[in-house]
Order: structure tokens, then sequence, then C-alpha cells
């Protein structure tokens, strides 16, 4: 049997469904076989569910927020509960939610099937960095229960040596995360880089994993930074080695410096991999090959590269000197560039494509949507002058929740949404995703806009309390968030609901031509039994619609077939060989 | 790092492969293998680079704003005790380096030995570490929070011994390897011997290198001392006040002109056009009173800084260079026993006679890390030791 491919039936319309005992989440049970599995389709979900928790856990804080800053004076929090509130907010969302999402789970699951490889390269490290990324959560559970954590998600000096709250802890958990993250990068680009079959060449490597090569990148070289720099954050609030505290002839700039060379291109490992997403949706549910493939390709690596060079943007207030601040400033600018690329060649793909509006391509539509009020909200932030009267306001509060929040978790979201029906092998239902993409984006703007305008008039960022003049923006903004709230819910509703009452998933359900539609839904335990025959991943016209089984096949196959050094390819089989 | 040992969790239907030993079932061929793993250790060194990096910039930031305490504080580490751990961190790599060809040529019992011989100079290396730390901490040369130098009294007398407390696990692993080894050898498990011999050997060098150190550290106390004191009196000709020269103490303001730089700004500041050599040579009267003891001039005349002279022996001072050093030679020997853990796991391994020409990764990967911490090392020697 032609296994891992569609297997063969009479005529070639299958839908593609898989044993039980070749399916990846039931040839083996019990949770062992999970704990201990080396299957990078598992560890994927893993991941899933423990981001999808601090998701959660971040938004319920988010929702506290929220509630507190609907009267000027606060009605939830005392002043320091609200500090320990908003750090360990930020601090669960970058390090354990937004860093990992796309990357850790949507990409365990999705590279080395999109690649043609049966697996990561090192699926021990895979699974150690899962372990490791459940490590530092347990450390920010401990610091939780401990003392809790008022420094902000940045654990700014001198401030982080001197308060009572548990910064070790925190630290620490931010210190092993980083290396979960850095396993997951170097995996990925060995992975890319040696396990391709043969006919995968670079430029037909779907755009997805494009940007999880350039994220990796940023993985692998950022992160040891922020490694040391906490590690020496670790050492100076316990025996002052007096290189950031100014109380032991420290420099606290030095501190940002050393935070933000990680912590900016870390921005990039958290839009990056957005990117790759978006590049797929929008091409498979516009039915229409992508447009400037390479454009698209190359500004990931150029977005990484740049993202090394722009640190000091954050710290323009911070006592750089002139040529500094301005050689910064310039270079920030350069990053729109490849940005506004893929914004262009999105925009260019839907051009007099075949649109379908499904759940995923929602979330793709407003991704673009947020985004780019995202990404032009940065030049505010960018230019020196604006930058003074904008820094640490709601200013800043809105834009980077338009690119992490509007931009990575929508992308995240559509990508769940396209890909699910490949993880889970069930349908989830198409209205009630729609609704919750609506829902999503309206309470987003609602939650988000008016925070520009606050932020343009003055209101400081982590205030527990306010003048009442910006009562009503601010209330509105809170009746957005708990709006939004409700959108995640519908949408995690959706989601959960499609795995007890969803019909099976067939192996192409939106059409699309990536080498991770030719696997089963969901795929076997061992993706590929052969080497599979690689094309062009936006080749759409071979692609046809099959009402019977509600499913997409591949109608022939102009592909060139690698030779099998084992069996010959069979000829007939609707799918692959 | 490839580890290719068979897993059973990870079972797959290889009806038309045939079972390749040490093969993962996800690569197609040993070369695609060796490749992957090669590609793999080397971004994990990159990894490496950067992180070390962090701390290489801490120490340029800090050691140009501040030359003359690092230059001084230089003074408080031995130089001998580092050109030995130099001398056996290079020698370990010629052993590690040879350990991979041993195992590319399926000279199972030399990849044994020369495994144990990198471990044991990993081991000679960690001692004579102790001793160096050990030697500082009851001093009170620590990090700022923590320092407590006292240049009249450099020897604490009711500081803990903090050389037993480093010891003591290291004693433990070798009473315990080498009571283990008398077991097996009694049960006649002939693999348990082969793997805990050399093992007890490589315990065993930590103590060689605790007694090296030793040596020459208590030679030192003394006759380092004495060295230095000589040094401090050649530098400070224009004369101390004579109860500061004491052991130890040359760190105090080993930062005077010298004779060269002093005549080259008289001859400058004869120009009276240059007021910039005429402030520097004030500032040197200025720093030399501050040597013989005298009050710092007033706010209103600011040194104009050629060469501040500044009591570098406070914490905020000589604590932050203990606080760089500390943290770049802790990080530096926590990879060392990093290193030394994989290497018993090779060890094992290589008793096992596991490795041969299609299968020598493992020991290739660690040899590249080894000869990366070694690197790491012979940049921190200069660095730290040799810029008094």
């Amino acid at each position: 049997m032609a296994t891992g491919a569609v297997p063969a039936q009479s005529g070639g319309r299958d839908a593609g469904f898989v044993s039980d005992s070749e399916n990846y989440l039931k040839n083996s049970s019990g949770l062992l076989s999970w704990i201990f599995t080396l299957d990078h389709k598992r560890i994927g979900v893993m991941y899933l569910v423990g981001i999808l928790s601090s998701f959660l856990a971040g938004g319920l804080l988010a929702m506290g927020i929220r509630w507190h800053l609907m009267s000027p004076d606060g009605l939830l929090f005392s002043n320091d509960a609200y500090n320990q509130v908003f750090t360990l907010h930020g601090a669960i969302m970058v390090f354990l939610f937004i860093i990992p999402s796309i990357p850790a789970a949507l990409g365990n699951f999705l590279v080395p099937v999109m690649l043609g490889a049966k697996d990561v390269a090192f699926p021990r490290l895979n699974l150690c960095s899962f372990y490791l990324w459940l490590g530092g959560a347990f450390f920010f559970v401990g610091a939780l229960m401990m003392n809790g954590l008022d420094t902000g998600w940045t654990f700014y000096t001198p401030y982080s040596t001197s308060t009572d709250t548990s910064v070790v802890m925190a630290t620490l958990g931010a210190f092993i995360l980083g290396f979960s993250s850095i396993f997951t990068g170097l995996n990925f680009i060995v992975t890319i880089n040696t396990m391709r079959p043969p006919g995968m060449t670079w430029f037909r490597m779907p755009l997805f994993l494009w940007a999880t090569y350039a994220t990796s990148i940023i993985q692998v070289l950022a992160t040891p930074v922020l490694g040391i720099t906490l590690l020496l954050l670790i050492a100076e609030k316990t025996m002052h080695i007096g290189i950031f505290d100014p109380e032991y002839n420290g420099d606290p700039v030095t501190f940002q410096h050393f935070f933000w060379f990680y912590s900016h291109p870390a921005v990039y490992i958290m839009i990056l991999p957005a990117f790759g997403i978006i590049s797929e949706l929008i091409s498979v549910h516009s039915h229409k090959g992508i447009f400037g493939y390479r454009f698209i390709a190359y500004s990931s690596i150029a977005i990484a590269l740049l993202g090394f060079l722009v640190w000091g943007h954050h710290m323009f207030t911070s006592g750089m000197s002139q040529v500094t601040v301005i050689i910064f400033s310039a270079l920030t600018f350069t990053v729109s560039v490849p940005s506004a690329i893929k914004v262009f060649n999105w925009v260019s793909t839907m051009y007099k494509g075949s649109i379908s509006l499904t759940t995923p391509m929602c979330y793709a539509l407003s991704f673009i949507f947020l985004f780019t009020i995202g990404g032009l909200t940065g030049l505010f932030l960018g230019t020196l002058s604006t930058d003074l009267h904008l820094h640490d306001t709601y200013f800043v509060v809105a834009h980077f929740h338009y690119v992490m929040m509007g931009g990575t978790m929508v992308a995240f979201l559509g990508g769940l949404f396209h890909w699910w029906p490949k993880m889970m092998g069930k349908m989830f239902n198409e209205t009630g995703g729609r609704i919750s993409a609506a829902i999503v984006f309206v309470g987003f703007n609602m939650a988000f806009l008016p925070q520009f305008l606050l932020g343009n008039q003055g209101m400081p960022r982590r205030y527990a309390t306010y003048d009442p003049e910006f009562a009503w923006l601010h209330q509105l903004s809170s009746i957005g968030a708990f709006t939004l709230g409700i959108g995640l819910l519908t949408a995690g509703l959706v989601l959960l609901h499609s795995l007890f009452r969803g019909k099976q998933a067939p192996a192409n359900p939106w059409g699309g031509a990536t080498l991770e539609w030719h696997c089963t839904s969901p795929p076997p335990f061992y993706n590929f039994k052969h080497a599979p025959a690689v094309g062009d991943p936006y080749e759409f016209a071979n692609v046809e619609y099959d009402s019977a089984t509600d499913n997409y096949v591949f109608t022939d196959l102009p592909r060139e077939l690698v030779p099998d050094e084992h069996e010959p390819a069979p000829a007939s089989a609707g799918g692959q060989a | 790092m490839a580890q290719t040992l068979e897993e059973a969790g990870h079972d797959l239907d290889d009806h038309d492969h045939e079972h390749h030993e040490n093969l993962a079932h996800h690569f197609d061929s040993y070369e695609q293998q060796f490749d992957a793993g090669k590609l793999g250790i080397w971004i994990f060194l990159v990894t490496e680079v950067l992180f070390f990096g962090g701390l290489f910039c801490a120490y340029a930031l800090y050691r140009n704003l501040r030359p003359e305490i690092f230059a001084g504080c230089s003074e408080f580490l031995n130089t001998q005790l580092g050109a030995i751990n130099t001398g056996v961190l290079l020698f370990s790599s010629l052993t590690m380096a040879w350990a991979v060809r041993c195992s590319q040529l399926r000279q199972h019992k030399m990849l044994v030995g020369m495994l144990a011989a990198t471990l044991s100079c990993a081991a000679i290396f960690l001692g004579v570490k102790a001793i160096e730390y050990s030697h500082k901490w009851s001093m009170g040369l620590l990090p700022a929070g923590l320092y407590s130098y006292d240049p009249l009294h450099p020897h604490h007398p009711d500081a803990p011994n903090y050389l037993l407390y480093i010891s003591l696990p290291f004693a433990l692993i070798l009473v315990g390897v080498v009571g283990w080894l008398a077991v097996a050898f009694l049960q006649g498990d002939k693999f348990k011997v082969r793997v805990l011999m050399p093992l007890s050997v490589a315990a065993a060098c930590f103590f060689v290198g605790i007694g090296l150190g030793m040596v020459l550290e208590s030679g030192g106390v003394e006759g380092h001392g004495a060295v230095d004191v000589d040094k401090v009196a050649h530098v400070h000709q224009t004369g101390e006040s004579p109860e500061l020269v004491g052991a130890g103490e040359q760190a105090v303001e080993a930062i005077a002109p010298d004779d060269a730089e002093l005549t080259g700004l008289e001859l400058l500041a004869r120009d009276k056009s240059n007021p910039g050599a005429q402030d520097a040579l004030e500032a040197l009267a200025t720093q030399e009173e501050v040597a013989r003891g005298t009050v710092l001039k007033s706010e209103e005349t600011p040194m104009p800084t050629a060469s501040e002279t500044v009591p570098i022996n406070t914490p905020k001072q000589a604590g932050v260079f203990f606080g760089i050093y500390y943290c770049m030679t802790g990080v530096h020997a926590i990879h060392i026993l990093a290193g030394m853990g994989v290497m018993v796991w090779l060890l094992i391994r290589a008793v096992q006679a596991d490795f041969n020409e299609n299968y020598f990764g493992p020991v290739d990967y660690v040899g590249l890390y080894w000869h990366l911490v070694d690197l790491i090392w012979i940049y921190l020697f200069p660095l730290l030791y040799l810029i008094g």
C-alpha cells in the first residue's frame, strides 16, 4: 500500500482518510506514549496545548487589567497588585505564548511535513525543548506563587535588582525558555538544510518554511545574548557584580542594550512566522500562485538580519549620544521596506484571485489590516521627535499590540484554523469560525484604537490610575477588550466543538498545493513512506475540487517524479507517489 | 547533537530498509546523519560564542571605562596557575582531536585512553581552578556585593575552608567511582571495570590539580606577594607611605606613571602653548599627593584626568573586576563540567566499541565543543591574567 500518500482507491477520488493504526494521534495510546514521544507532530500538539493554556492565563490577566481600568481610580487591584498583574500579563504573553506560538506549535507540526521529511533532524532535542518550555513555565508560575513580579517584562535595572519580588525565579524561567527557543531554532535550521528530499530546492520551499528559517536564525543568534544577560542580572541581584547596578558602579543603560539586543530581534521571532502563515493562507484561499515568491522569501531573511541593527530604538530617551540615536532611527526605517514588500505582495496575490472567504482567510485579511496599522504607527515611534512625545505612553502599548496581537496572534489563529483539519483530522464549523474572526476583528480595534488616542493625549503606560478626562477612552478600550475576549472564546469553542462533533477532514480541504496536503488528514506517524515528489508549492492548475468528497484532488502530476529505489511509483494513484 | 541510539518508543515498520545500526530512522544515510549533526553542533557553537560574547562585551565596556582597575586587579591573579591551566587545556584539545581520529580508525582501546586523558586534563584544570577560587574567596576578593578584601589583613583568619567545600563533591565522586570499581572487579564485571578504571584516574586527577595549585599558590602567597611588592616599589619610585606597602596591597594603587611617561609629559609641558600636557602634569602631581596619602584637592579644581588615581580597592571598583572575573571563568568552568559529563557518556560508548568509520559523529561533535571551550580559555587567560 502506498502509505504516506493518499491511499489509492478507485478513480483516485479519495478523501484521504488514514487508518487508526497509522494515524499519528492514535498509532499508540496511553499517557507515556505522549510524554516520551519523539514524533514532531505529537510534540507540536503538546506545545499547542501548553501555549493555549498560557494564552488563556495571560488573557485572563489582560481582562483583569482592562476591568481595573474601567474607572479612573481603578476597580480591582491595589497599585502594587496592578504592577504585578501587568508584568505577568506581559511576561507570560511574550515568553510563554507569542515567542513559541507559531514556531514551536505550528512549526513543529508543519516544518517536516511541508519539507517532505520524516521528522526534524534531532527528535530528542525537540522533545527536550518542549520540556524546557514546560520547566520555564513552571518557574513563571512559581514566581507568581511566591512574591509575584512587578518589574515589567523587561526586567530593567536598577529596579529589578532592588525589588523584593521574585526576579531571580522569573529570570531563571526566561533563561530556560531561551534554551527551549534556541534548540527549536537549531533543529529547524538543520532540518531545512540537510533533510530536504530530492527535488525540494530552496526556491520550491513553501514560504512558511522560509519564514521559519529566518526566525530560526534570529532564535539562534539573539537568544544566547538574552541568556547571558539574564544570568548576569541574576548574578547582579544575588552578589552585585557591578555591571548593571549603579549602586555598584554599574550602568543600567548597559542592561538595556544587552536586553534589547535580544528582545528587539525577538519581536521578529514573533512576527516573521506570522508572515509565513499569511503567505500560505492568502495564496491557498485565493487559489492563485503567490505574487513575488522570491521577494517574500528574501524579505524574510532581510528582516531577520536588519532586525539585529535596530535595538537602540527602544532607548531613544535613555540617554544615548545624538549620533547613536540618529543612526538607530535611520536603521529602524529600513525594516519597513521588506515589511512593506510583503504586504504589497499579499495584496497583489489576491488581485484577480478566486478568493474563498473561509475562516482562515478572514483571519488573514484582518491580519493585513491590523498589521499595516501596527507597522505604520511604528514609524511615529521610530521618528526621534515624535518618539519623545509618545515614549512610554499608551501609543506604544497600542502599537505593539497591533503588531503582536493583531499581527502574530491573529495569524496564529488563522494558521490554526487553516491546519486544524490536518492536525486533528476534523473540520470545524465554518460559520462559527467566521463569526469568531469578525468578533475578534471588531473587538481588537475597539480595544486598541482608543489607546492610540490615549497615548497621544499623554496617558502614560503602566499606570494603575488615570485622570478622569481619559475615562471614556479607557472604558471604550475595556469594552473592546471584553469583546475581543468573547471572540477568542468563540474561536476556542468552535475548535473544541470540532474535536467532538466535527466531520472527518479530507486530505486537502482548502486546495493547497504544498506537501502537507498530499498526506492524509491527520498524517500517518511517519509522514511520507518515500521521499515525496516535489513541485512548485503555489501551482494550483492541477488542484481540482471534488464535490463528492468535499475535497481537492491532484488531477495530474506535472511534477518531476523522483525515481524510487525500491519500488516503481504507482502510476494511477490519485495522490502523488 | 545527533544521538542515534535505537529508540524503543520510536518503532517504525522498516520492511524495505535493511537494519542499520546507529542510523536513526528519519535519516536516509550515514552521511546525511553525520552532516545534520555536524551542522547542528556548529550552530550550537555559534550560540555559545554569542553567549560568551555578552560577557566579553561587559569586559570590554568596563575595561574601557576603567583600565586602571583591570590592570591593578589583574595582579591578584596568579599567572603561573593560569599558564598551567592553559597548557593543560591545550593538551586536552590534542588528546580530544586524537580521540576523534581513533574513533574513525576503530582503535577502541586507544579511544578510551584518549577520552580518559581528556577527562583527566579537564579534572586537573578544575583542581587548579578550585585552588585559585578558594584562595581568593578566603581573601574576600569577591564580586562587588560581597567584596571584603582588606590590604592590611588580606587573609581572613575566620574564613570558612572553601577549598574543602569545593573538593567535597569531587572527593565523593572519587570515592564512589573507586568503590564501584572495586566491587565490579570483585564481581568480575569486565565492562564496568573498563569503564570505571579511566574514570577513577580522571577523578583522581582533580586532586592532582589541587596539589599542583597548592604548591604554586603557597609558594606564591609569600613569593607572589613579594614579587609584586617589588613591582609596586619599582613603579612607585616617587615614594609611598611605607605602611601601605604590604603583601597583596599592590593592587590598591598600581597606577602611577612610569618614568618614561613622566619625562615625556614634562618635555611636552615645557611648551607653554600646550595646556593639555600641563593639565596632565598637574593631574599626575595630584595623584602623587593622593598616593602619599594627602587629601584630594577640592572640587573647584577638577583633575584633568590624565590617568586618574582612584582607590580601587573598594567593592565598587575592584569588586566590579572580580564580578566580571567570576562570571567569565565561572561560566567557562560550567562548560568544562558539561563537557566532562558528555565525555563520560562517550567513554562508556567507546568501551562498547560503538564507533566506527560510519558512525563517529558524537566523538567529533564533542570534540568540536571541547575545542571551543579550550579556545574561550585561550582568550580569557590573557584578558584576565596578563594585562597587569
